[in-house]
Protein backbone atom coordinates (compact mmCIF):
# COMPACT_ATOMS: atom_id res chain seq x y z
CA UNK A 1 0.00 0.00 0.00
CA UNK A 2 1.20 3.48 -0.86
CA UNK A 3 2.47 5.51 2.12
CA UNK A 4 0.12 8.39 1.26
CA UNK A 5 -2.87 6.06 1.25
CA UNK A 6 -1.75 4.62 4.61
CA UNK A 7 -1.55 8.13 6.04
CA UNK A 8 -4.95 9.15 4.67
CA UNK A 9 -6.67 6.00 5.97
CA UNK A 10 -4.90 6.19 9.34
CA UNK A 11 -5.68 9.91 9.56
CA UNK A 12 -9.35 9.39 8.68
CA UNK A 13 -9.68 6.65 11.32
CA UNK A 14 -7.96 8.80 13.93
CA UNK A 15 -10.15 11.81 13.16
CA UNK A 16 -13.24 9.57 13.23
CA UNK A 17 -12.31 8.30 16.70
CA UNK A 18 -11.67 11.84 17.94
CA UNK A 19 -15.01 13.00 16.59
CA UNK A 20 -16.96 9.86 17.59
CA UNK A 21 -18.51 10.73 20.93
CA UNK A 22 -18.41 14.48 20.38
CA UNK A 23 -20.66 13.85 17.40
CA UNK A 24 -22.79 11.13 19.01
CA UNK A 25 -23.30 12.86 22.35
CA UNK A 26 -26.84 12.46 23.57
CA UNK A 27 -27.63 9.83 20.98
CA UNK A 28 -25.41 7.05 22.29
CA UNK A 29 -23.39 6.46 25.44
CA UNK A 30 -20.04 4.70 25.65
CA UNK A 31 -20.57 1.02 26.60
CA UNK A 32 -19.12 0.05 30.01
CA UNK A 33 -17.07 -2.84 28.61
CA UNK A 34 -15.44 -0.59 26.00
CA UNK A 35 -14.66 2.02 28.62
CA UNK A 36 -13.00 -0.63 30.79
CA UNK A 37 -10.94 -1.90 27.88
CA UNK A 38 -9.80 1.51 26.62
CA UNK A 39 -7.93 2.24 29.83
CA UNK A 40 -5.60 -0.68 29.07
CA UNK A 41 -4.77 0.37 25.52
CA UNK A 42 -1.78 2.58 26.43
CA UNK A 43 -0.01 0.14 28.80
CA UNK A 44 -0.61 -2.81 26.43
CA UNK A 45 0.38 -1.14 23.16
CA UNK A 46 3.39 0.67 24.60
CA UNK A 47 4.75 -2.44 26.34
CA UNK A 48 4.27 -4.49 23.17
CA UNK A 49 6.50 -1.96 21.42
CA UNK A 50 9.08 -1.62 24.18
CA UNK A 51 9.73 -5.34 24.89
CA UNK A 52 11.02 -6.35 21.42
CA UNK A 53 13.15 -3.18 21.17
CA UNK A 54 14.95 -4.10 24.40
CA UNK A 55 15.00 -7.90 24.39
CA UNK A 56 15.28 -8.64 20.66
CA UNK A 57 17.70 -5.97 19.41
CA UNK A 58 18.71 -8.04 16.37
CA UNK A 59 15.54 -10.11 16.06
CA UNK A 60 16.66 -12.85 18.51
CA UNK A 61 16.38 -12.99 22.29
CA UNK A 62 19.51 -11.49 23.83
CA UNK A 63 19.78 -11.52 27.63
CA UNK A 64 23.57 -11.13 27.69
CA UNK A 65 25.38 -8.09 29.14
CA UNK A 66 26.42 -7.30 25.56
CA UNK A 67 22.80 -6.31 24.86
CA UNK A 68 23.38 -2.61 25.52
CA UNK A 69 19.80 -1.70 24.57
CA UNK A 70 18.44 -3.88 27.38
CA UNK A 71 20.84 -2.31 29.90
CA UNK A 72 20.17 1.25 28.76
CA UNK A 73 16.42 0.53 28.63
CA UNK A 74 16.48 -0.81 32.21
CA UNK A 75 18.24 2.38 33.30
CA UNK A 76 15.59 4.46 31.50
CA UNK A 77 12.77 2.52 33.19
CA UNK A 78 14.33 3.32 36.56
CA UNK A 79 14.69 7.00 35.64
CA UNK A 80 11.13 7.17 34.29
CA UNK A 81 9.79 5.58 37.46
CA UNK A 82 11.69 7.96 39.76
CA UNK A 83 11.38 11.23 37.81
CA UNK A 84 8.18 10.79 35.73
CA UNK A 85 9.87 13.18 33.31
CA UNK A 86 9.76 12.35 29.59
CA UNK A 87 12.74 14.39 28.49
CA UNK A 88 15.00 13.30 31.36
CA UNK A 89 14.08 9.66 30.61
CA UNK A 90 14.90 9.90 26.91
CA UNK A 91 18.15 11.78 27.51
CA UNK A 92 19.41 9.44 30.25
CA UNK A 93 18.53 6.29 28.28
CA UNK A 94 20.22 7.66 25.19
CA UNK A 95 23.27 8.75 27.20
CA UNK A 96 23.50 5.28 28.79
CA UNK A 97 23.41 3.58 25.38
CA UNK A 98 25.97 5.96 23.87
CA UNK A 99 28.36 5.52 26.81
CA UNK A 100 28.10 1.70 26.58
CA UNK A 101 28.63 1.78 22.81
CA UNK A 102 31.50 4.23 23.14
CA UNK A 103 33.17 2.04 25.81
CA UNK A 104 32.88 -0.92 23.43
CA UNK A 105 34.31 1.15 20.58
CA UNK A 106 31.11 1.03 18.51
CA UNK A 107 30.52 4.73 18.09
CA UNK B 1 -9.58 42.02 26.14
CA UNK B 2 -12.50 40.35 24.41
CA UNK B 3 -13.63 37.29 26.48
CA UNK B 4 -13.07 34.90 23.55
CA UNK B 5 -9.50 36.14 23.04
CA UNK B 6 -8.87 35.96 26.79
CA UNK B 7 -10.07 32.35 26.87
CA UNK B 8 -7.97 31.51 23.80
CA UNK B 9 -4.78 32.85 25.39
CA UNK B 10 -5.57 31.12 28.67
CA UNK B 11 -5.69 27.87 26.66
CA UNK B 12 -2.34 28.63 25.03
CA UNK B 13 -0.88 29.38 28.47
CA UNK B 14 -2.24 26.16 30.00
CA UNK B 15 -0.75 24.19 27.11
CA UNK B 16 2.68 25.78 27.41
CA UNK B 17 4.27 23.43 30.02
CA UNK B 18 3.18 20.46 27.88
CA UNK B 19 4.84 21.97 24.81
CA UNK B 20 8.23 21.69 26.48
CA UNK B 21 7.82 17.91 26.36
CA UNK B 22 6.26 17.88 22.88
CA UNK B 23 9.00 19.87 21.16
CA UNK B 24 11.83 17.31 21.52
CA UNK B 25 9.33 14.56 20.69
CA UNK B 26 8.63 16.30 17.36
CA UNK B 27 12.37 16.60 16.68
CA UNK B 28 12.78 12.87 17.30
CA UNK B 29 9.82 12.07 15.06
CA UNK B 30 11.16 14.17 12.19
CA UNK B 31 14.64 12.67 12.39
CA UNK B 32 13.33 9.11 12.66
CA UNK B 33 10.80 9.39 9.87
CA UNK B 34 13.59 10.25 7.42
CA UNK B 35 15.78 7.55 8.94
CA UNK B 36 12.95 5.03 8.30
CA UNK B 37 12.89 5.98 4.64
CA UNK B 38 9.98 8.44 4.41
CA UNK B 39 10.42 11.43 2.13
CA UNK B 40 10.59 14.85 3.79
CA UNK B 41 7.19 15.70 2.23
CA UNK B 42 5.55 12.52 3.54
CA UNK B 43 7.12 12.92 6.98
CA UNK B 44 5.90 16.51 7.31
CA UNK B 45 2.43 15.75 5.91
CA UNK B 46 1.96 12.93 8.39
CA UNK B 47 2.26 15.53 11.20
CA UNK B 48 -0.91 17.26 9.98
CA UNK B 49 -2.81 14.29 8.43
CA UNK B 50 -2.37 11.94 11.41
CA UNK B 51 -1.40 14.58 13.99
CA UNK B 52 -0.72 11.96 16.69
CA UNK B 53 2.83 11.68 18.01
CA UNK B 54 3.09 8.09 19.17
CA UNK B 55 1.10 6.75 16.20
CA UNK B 56 3.40 8.68 13.85
CA UNK B 57 6.53 7.25 15.46
CA UNK B 58 5.11 3.74 15.25
CA UNK B 59 3.96 4.22 11.65
CA UNK B 60 7.40 5.51 10.65
CA UNK B 61 9.03 2.55 12.35
CA UNK B 62 6.71 0.07 10.60
CA UNK B 63 7.39 1.75 7.24
CA UNK B 64 11.11 1.31 7.96
CA UNK B 65 10.54 -2.39 8.63
CA UNK B 66 8.51 -2.73 5.39
CA UNK B 67 5.33 -3.81 7.18
CA UNK B 68 2.31 -4.03 4.84
CA UNK B 69 -0.04 -1.05 4.65
CA UNK B 70 -3.04 -2.73 6.24
CA UNK B 71 -0.98 -3.61 9.32
CA UNK B 72 0.23 -0.01 9.62
CA UNK B 73 -3.34 1.34 9.33
CA UNK B 74 -4.64 -1.21 11.84
CA UNK B 75 -1.82 -0.41 14.26
CA UNK B 76 -2.50 3.34 13.97
CA UNK B 77 -6.17 2.64 14.76
CA UNK B 78 -5.32 0.53 17.85
CA UNK B 79 -2.77 3.04 19.11
CA UNK B 80 -5.26 5.89 18.69
CA UNK B 81 -8.24 4.08 20.26
CA UNK B 82 -7.74 6.09 23.42
CA UNK B 83 -8.94 9.20 21.58
CA UNK B 84 -12.47 7.78 21.73
CA UNK B 85 -12.21 8.01 25.48
CA UNK B 86 -11.15 11.68 25.23
CA UNK B 87 -13.99 12.28 22.78
CA UNK B 88 -16.51 10.82 25.25
CA UNK B 89 -14.97 12.84 28.05
CA UNK B 90 -15.17 16.28 26.36
CA UNK B 91 -18.46 15.60 24.54
CA UNK B 92 -20.80 17.07 27.21
CA UNK B 93 -18.81 20.34 27.23
CA UNK B 94 -18.95 20.90 23.47
CA UNK B 95 -22.47 19.53 22.93
CA UNK B 96 -24.08 22.90 22.15
CA UNK B 97 -21.44 24.06 19.63
CA UNK B 98 -22.13 24.18 15.88
CA UNK B 99 -20.84 21.29 13.75
CA UNK B 100 -17.87 23.27 12.34
CA UNK B 101 -16.55 23.90 15.86
CA UNK B 102 -17.03 20.25 16.82
CA UNK B 103 -15.14 19.18 13.69
CA UNK B 104 -12.28 21.60 14.33
CA UNK B 105 -11.95 20.69 18.01
CA UNK B 106 -12.12 16.96 17.23
CA UNK B 107 -9.19 17.38 14.82
CA UNK B 108 -7.21 19.11 17.58
CA UNK B 109 -8.09 16.51 20.26
CA UNK B 110 -4.65 15.07 21.09
CA UNK B 111 -3.36 13.68 24.41
CA UNK B 112 -1.83 17.01 25.40
CA UNK B 113 -4.71 19.25 24.27
CA UNK B 114 -7.13 16.95 26.09
CA UNK B 115 -5.05 17.05 29.28
CA UNK B 116 -5.03 20.86 29.43
CA UNK B 117 -8.64 21.30 28.29
CA UNK B 118 -10.34 18.75 30.55
CA UNK B 119 -8.72 20.32 33.61
CA UNK B 120 -10.19 23.66 32.55
CA UNK B 121 -13.64 22.21 31.79
CA UNK B 122 -13.83 20.34 35.08
CA UNK B 123 -12.99 23.53 36.96
CA UNK B 124 -15.03 26.04 34.93
CA UNK B 125 -17.87 23.87 33.61
CA UNK B 126 -19.68 24.84 30.41
CA UNK B 127 -19.03 28.54 29.68
CA UNK B 128 -19.78 30.67 26.58
CA UNK B 129 -16.03 30.90 25.74
CA UNK B 130 -14.81 27.45 26.85
CA UNK B 131 -14.33 26.29 23.25
CA UNK B 132 -11.83 29.13 22.70
CA UNK B 133 -9.73 27.71 25.54
CA UNK B 134 -9.82 24.28 23.87
CA UNK B 135 -8.95 25.88 20.52
CA UNK B 136 -6.04 27.83 22.07
CA UNK B 137 -4.57 24.73 23.71
CA UNK B 138 -5.07 22.64 20.55
CA UNK B 139 -3.66 25.22 18.16
CA UNK B 140 -0.61 25.86 20.36
CA UNK B 141 0.12 22.15 20.28
CA UNK B 142 -0.54 21.86 16.53
CA UNK B 143 1.84 24.70 15.73
CA UNK B 144 4.57 23.34 18.01
CA UNK B 145 4.19 19.89 16.47
CA UNK B 146 4.49 21.15 12.88
CA UNK B 147 7.54 23.31 13.67
CA UNK B 148 9.36 20.65 15.72
CA UNK B 149 8.70 17.92 13.09
CA UNK B 150 10.09 20.23 10.40
CA UNK B 151 13.21 20.96 12.47
CA UNK B 152 13.66 17.23 13.11
CA UNK B 153 13.36 16.49 9.40
CA UNK B 154 15.87 19.22 8.60
CA UNK B 155 18.47 18.60 11.34
CA UNK B 156 18.01 14.85 11.72
CA UNK B 157 20.14 14.26 8.65
CA UNK B 158 23.06 16.04 10.33
CA UNK B 159 23.45 13.36 13.04
CA UNK B 160 26.24 10.79 12.55
CA UNK B 161 24.91 7.57 10.99
CA UNK B 162 26.45 5.39 13.73
CA UNK B 163 24.33 7.10 16.41
CA UNK B 164 21.46 4.89 17.55
CA UNK B 165 18.77 7.58 17.24
CA UNK B 166 16.08 4.92 16.67
CA UNK B 167 16.52 4.02 20.36
CA UNK B 168 14.73 7.28 21.19
CA UNK B 169 11.45 5.56 20.18
CA UNK B 170 11.36 2.82 22.87
CA UNK B 171 12.74 5.38 25.35
CA UNK B 172 9.83 7.70 24.57
CA UNK B 173 7.41 4.81 25.07
CA UNK B 174 9.07 3.92 28.39
CA UNK B 175 8.54 7.50 29.57
CA UNK B 176 4.90 7.33 28.46
CA UNK B 177 4.09 3.91 29.93
CA UNK B 178 5.47 4.29 33.47
CA UNK B 179 2.90 6.85 34.67
CA UNK B 180 -0.05 4.69 33.48
CA UNK B 181 1.11 1.61 35.45
CA UNK B 182 -0.87 2.80 38.45
CA UNK B 183 -2.48 -0.46 39.57
CA UNK B 184 -2.25 -4.23 39.21
CA UNK B 185 -4.57 -4.62 36.17
CA UNK B 186 -2.58 -1.98 34.25
CA UNK B 187 0.70 -3.62 35.22
CA UNK B 188 -0.65 -7.03 34.20
CA UNK B 189 -1.81 -5.60 30.85
CA UNK B 190 1.69 -4.23 30.26
CA UNK B 191 3.55 -7.41 31.28
CA UNK B 192 1.36 -9.81 29.29
CA UNK B 193 1.46 -7.57 26.22
CA UNK B 194 5.26 -7.36 26.48
CA UNK B 195 5.63 -11.13 26.86
CA UNK B 196 3.27 -11.90 23.96
CA UNK B 197 5.10 -9.36 21.80
CA UNK B 198 8.35 -11.27 22.39
CA UNK B 199 6.78 -14.69 21.72
CA UNK B 200 4.83 -13.52 18.66
CA UNK B 201 7.65 -11.49 17.15
CA UNK B 202 8.07 -14.01 14.33
CA UNK B 203 4.49 -13.63 13.06
CA UNK B 204 4.17 -12.26 9.54
CA UNK B 205 3.13 -8.67 8.77
CA UNK B 206 4.14 -7.49 12.26
CA UNK B 207 0.81 -8.89 13.48
CA UNK B 208 2.50 -9.81 16.77
CA UNK B 209 2.09 -6.21 17.91
CA UNK B 210 -1.68 -6.25 17.45
CA UNK B 211 -2.01 -9.71 19.02
CA UNK B 212 0.09 -8.62 22.01
CA UNK B 213 -1.94 -5.44 22.48
CA UNK B 214 -5.22 -7.41 22.33
CA UNK B 215 -4.03 -9.99 24.91
CA UNK B 216 -2.81 -7.20 27.20
CA UNK B 217 -6.06 -5.22 26.97
CA UNK B 218 -8.21 -8.30 27.65
CA UNK B 219 -5.99 -9.36 30.58
CA UNK B 220 -6.28 -5.93 32.18
CA UNK B 221 -10.05 -5.74 31.66
CA UNK B 222 -10.65 -9.26 33.00
CA UNK B 223 -8.50 -8.65 36.10
CA UNK B 224 -10.28 -5.38 36.78
CA UNK B 225 -13.76 -6.86 36.46
CA UNK B 226 -12.81 -9.50 39.05
CA UNK B 227 -11.87 -6.94 41.66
Amino acid sequence: MNIWLVMLLGGALTFGMRLSFIYLFGRFSIPEALKRGLRFVPPAVLSALIAPALFLPDGALDLSPANFRLLAGAAAILVAWRTKNTLVTILSGMAALLVLMWAAGLV
Amino acid sequence: MDPSAKSFWAGVGAEFPLLIGVFPFGLIYGALALDAGLSAAAAQSMSSILFAGSAQLIAARLVGESAPGFVIVLTIAVVNLRHMLYSASVAPYVASLPARWKTLLAYLLTDEAYAATIVHYEKAGVTPTGHWFFFGAGLALWTTWQVSSALGIFFGTLLPASWPIDFAVPLTFIAMVMPVLKDKPALAAALTAGAVALLANGLPFKLGLILAAAVGIVTGAVLESRR
